[in-house]
């Protein structure tokens, strides 16, 4: 039988080695934060076919009407994103209007958002808290599911620590993301980080709920042992169901449009995470729980400093 | 051999699908059951079809309470604006505790939108008969109509009738005598029509204050230009009466006791604190209970939102007939029934989306799409079961029974911790009016429900249906065993 939970070490290794790159990436560059958040203005229209001037004098023409910190990005093959401080709609309309002077072609205006300052600090403020009551919800609710097993506590608190995994993995990727492809921060980012959160905790459940199961059948085999057994049962499980999501998503992300690719890709790197981390992570924590490992890992470390 | 289903349960499927089918018919054509008579269709989101979404927030510092009936008047006010703009289906609506969300599905011209959401209501100063006391305290709470429009128009009065008031107007060009209602011929509408001295633009500021006597005040100051007409008007009229008219509905009428020149007076009412708050607050933002400002504009594009719904029909689609084909490879016959009751999963779903109505937004697609997965899952886990159970040399209807009944737990606890993080994304995204976040934990939500009674229903009703006359032995490769 597969012995994952003997190779632990190794898998919280390669979970790190995905993670501290990321973690760093976020010290260093931060989160690119999109105007919901930040407050600012939007912009996308389309021109002509082939008609489309290159981003500079779209910001020359932003700065000749002293709208300030312009910023132009070519999308697709006729579009223009340009993102601003906060534009009224009469702002806006001068843009426009002078943009089918300048550059002789229709402009037609595909999408155009504008956030004042305020409404994006109370965002995030109230997603730290939305993230905040999820984890306090499932923590009590693992908690009173697996009430019949001792420890049922430690199962809630292992669910949570795998879910902080991928919260940590996509909050890299999406820093790498930010930084390299200019992704942004935004209302669907938090949506998609939260549903990552609860496929998370989901795939743990299955795990555990195997755990809960067999330790009524198997009285007699050793806590390790109980655990790996319950995690190659339901491999074929966590496996199939990860390649059904990730089919779906998959479509998703190839034929659906621009506006959900973002939040797409998330979903599909978190929800691999958290099979990954319900697997790998969550039921072999408890493990190292039960057997109070941490009390060796400072003299293995020193071991293996000396050799 | 026991029957494991009964033939009620049977007709209940088929109504239940029958239900849905019917439901989710392009044609839409609606329920008329009796007294219930209800149009069922779709409704897209904004970013489906391109309009209009405005955030209107209390424009006052954050220490100064806003009353939920405070927001509820205001939200009314400005639905009363925006039905005058002609949308279908607007959605207005109020969003945590100062916020107004409004929604335009297909608006042309944004700026007009823009203005007539924001606009703060016509406050006038109306001129009215000294020679009628008896009329002005009848006036208070009537609708009047005054020559405010004509005025702006540069057009003159409709009814020319006799000067029987000292006439100091906003402009003495025209020739815009006072109306008295004794005197005049009724209009076409059978109101007078009454002159406007001058509008709320005039005015700086208002609040409450206490005069000498230690009575309660509402006290104004106006701008140059109307200190000058005012200062004109109340010195000719002094004794005369003045009616404060919002949107042409009188909501004061004080008497012009001194005249006014410096640009400041006060009203007098024998006014509750109350009352003075309220005409304060009205004389300075006109009918909105609280002044508002746009915090956020969103605006889709008719070309993007059709865009974006065609891709993401394609892509659900595709997505559903990969994870069927998945399915029917990798668990044989149970598979392709699952296949089946993931349809009928489709359908039933879709039909609960158009029946509540659930607003469909890009986000929320996403939600119905990822919640196939879930669907699916639950299968899968049962599935597994049943292999395993046949694998252990069970009978298949015992099998069936044990894998659904082993798998259970499971399900339930995961679907539980996904509905969990449905409802606090519920909260998240009501509290500042972001609908698409809504959206999607809805649909998703929805989903998951659904899925629980397909999985547990459907699936196991077909399994049971089809595989229990099976001799097992003689078709293991049926099973993927």
């Amino acid at each position: 039988m597969l012995d994952i939970v003997g190779k632990r070490y190794w898998f919280f290794l390669l979970s790190l080695i995905i993670i501290i790159p990321g973690l760093v990436g976020l010290a260093l560059w931060g989160l690119p934060l999109a105007i919901d958040f930040t407050g600012g203005s939007l912009l996308e229209v389309r021109f002509d076919a082939g008609q489309r001037p290159p981003s500079a004098d779209i910001v020359e023409l932003y700065r000749d009407l002293e709208v300030s910190d312009p910023l132009a990005q070519a999308a697709g093959d006729h579009d223009v994103v340009i993102r601003s401080r906060t534009i009224d709609e009469d702002q806006q309309a001068a843009i426009l209007e002078a943009m089918e002077q300048r550059f002789s072609s229709q402009v037609e205006v595909l999408r155009f958002e504008s956030v004042g300052p305020s409404v994006g600090a109370e965002v995030a403020e109230r997603a730290a808290m939305a993230v905040g009551l999820a984890t306090l919800g499932i923590l009590g609710y693992i908690t009173l599911a697996f009430r019949h097993v001792d420890h049922a506590f430690r199962y809630g608190v292992a669910a949570i620590l795998a879910m902080l995994h991928d919260v940590a993995v996509v909050l890299g990727v999406e820093a790498f993301l930010g930084h390299f492809l200019g992704w942004e921060v935004d209302a669907l980012f938090l949506t998609a980080l939260l549903t990552v959160i609860g496929f998370s905790v989901h795939d743990s459940i299955v795990v555990f709920d195997r755990i809960r199961e067999n330790d009524t059948v198997y009285r007699r085999l050793s806590y390790e042992k109980l655990v790996n057994h319950s995690i190659v049962q339901t491999l074929d499980r966590s496996i199939n169901t990860q390649l059904t999501v990730a089919l779906t998503l998959l479509a998703l992300l190839l034929l659906g449009g621009v506006t959900t690719r973002h939040f797409v890709t998330i979903l599909l790197i978190g929800v691999f995470s958290g099979t990954y981390s319900s697997i790998f992570n969550a039921a072999p924590l408890l493990v190292v729980w039960e057997n109070k490992e941490w009390r060796n890992w400072f003299r293995r470390r020193s071991s293996a400093s000396a050799a | 051999m026991t029957q494991r289903y009964r033939p009620w349960q049977i007709a209940l499927m088929f109504l239940v699908v029958a239900i849905a089918v019917y439901l989710v018919l392009p044609s839409d054509p609606g329920i008329h059951l009796g007294p219930v008579q209800r149009e069922v269709k779709v409704v897209r989101g904004l970013d489906l079809q391109g309009g209009l979404r405005v955030l209107l927030e209390a424009d006052l510092p954050p220490e100064i309470e806003v009353s939920a009936e405070q927001m509820q008047l205001a939200r009314n006010i400005v639905e009363n604006r925006v039905n005058a703009l002609g949308v279908t289906e607007p959605v207005v609506q109020v969003a945590g505790s100062r916020r107004i969300l409004v929604e335009l599905p297909g608006v042309e011209d944004q700026q007009q939108a823009i203005d007539t959401v924001q606009e703060t209501g016509l406050l006038e100063f109306v001129e009215i008969d000294v020679a009628n006391p008896t009329l002005t305290l009848a006036l208070q709470g009537e609708e009047i109509r005054t020559d405010w429009e004509y005025q702006q128009a540069g057009l003159p009065t409709p009814t020319p009738r006799p000067t029987n008031t000292a006439t100091a107007t906003a402009d003495p060009s025209e020739p815009t005598p006072a109306a008295t209602s004794g005197a005049t011929p009724a209009s076409d509408e059978g109101a007078p029509l009454l002159h406007t001295v001058m509008t709320g633009s005039a005015l700086r500021s208002a609040q409450v204050s206490q005069d000498p006597t230690g009575e309660l005040v509402v006290s104004f100051e106006l701008t140059e230009e109307g200190s000058q007409i005012f200062g004109e008007y109340t010195t000719d009229n002094v004794g005369g009466f003045l009616a404060i008219v919002l949107d042409k509905q009188v909501i004061s009428v004080p008497q012009i006791t001194v005249p006014i020149t410096s640009g400041n007076g006060s009203i007098s009412g024998n006014f509750s604190l109350e009352e003075a708050n309220q005409l304060a607050v009205q004389l300075r933002y006109g009918s909105l209970p609280v002044p508002l400002e746009v915090v956020e504009i969103k605006s889709v594009g008719p070309t993007l939102g059709q865009d974006s719904l065609q891709k993401s029909a394609v892509a659900g689609v595709v997505g559903l007939l990969v994870v069927m084909a998945f399915m029917a490879l990798y668990y044989r016959l149970p598979g392709l029934l699952a296949d089946a009751a993931l349809l009928i999963y489709a359908v039933i779903t879709f039909a609960v989306f158009k029946l509540i109505p659930v607003t469909l937004t890009l986000p929320g697609i996403a939600g119905f799409v990822l919640s196939i997965g879930v669907a699916v899952d639950a299968n899968v886990l049962i599935f597994e079961r049943l292999k395993e159970e046949l694998r252990a040399g069970k009978s298949l209807t015992q099998a069936i029974d044990l894998g659904f009944s082993r798998a259970w737990p499971s399900i339930r606890d995961s679907n539980f911790s996904t509905l969990i993080t449905c409802l606090i994304l519920y909260w998240f995204g009501s509290t500042f009016g972001a609908s698409i976040v809504q959206g999607f934990s809805l649909t998703l939500a929805i989903g998951v429900v659904v899925s629980l009674f397909t999985a547990i229903t459907i699936t196991r009703l077909f399994l049971h249906l089809t595989l229990d006359r099976i001799e097992l032995s003689s078709h293991r490769r049926w099973f993927g065993l």
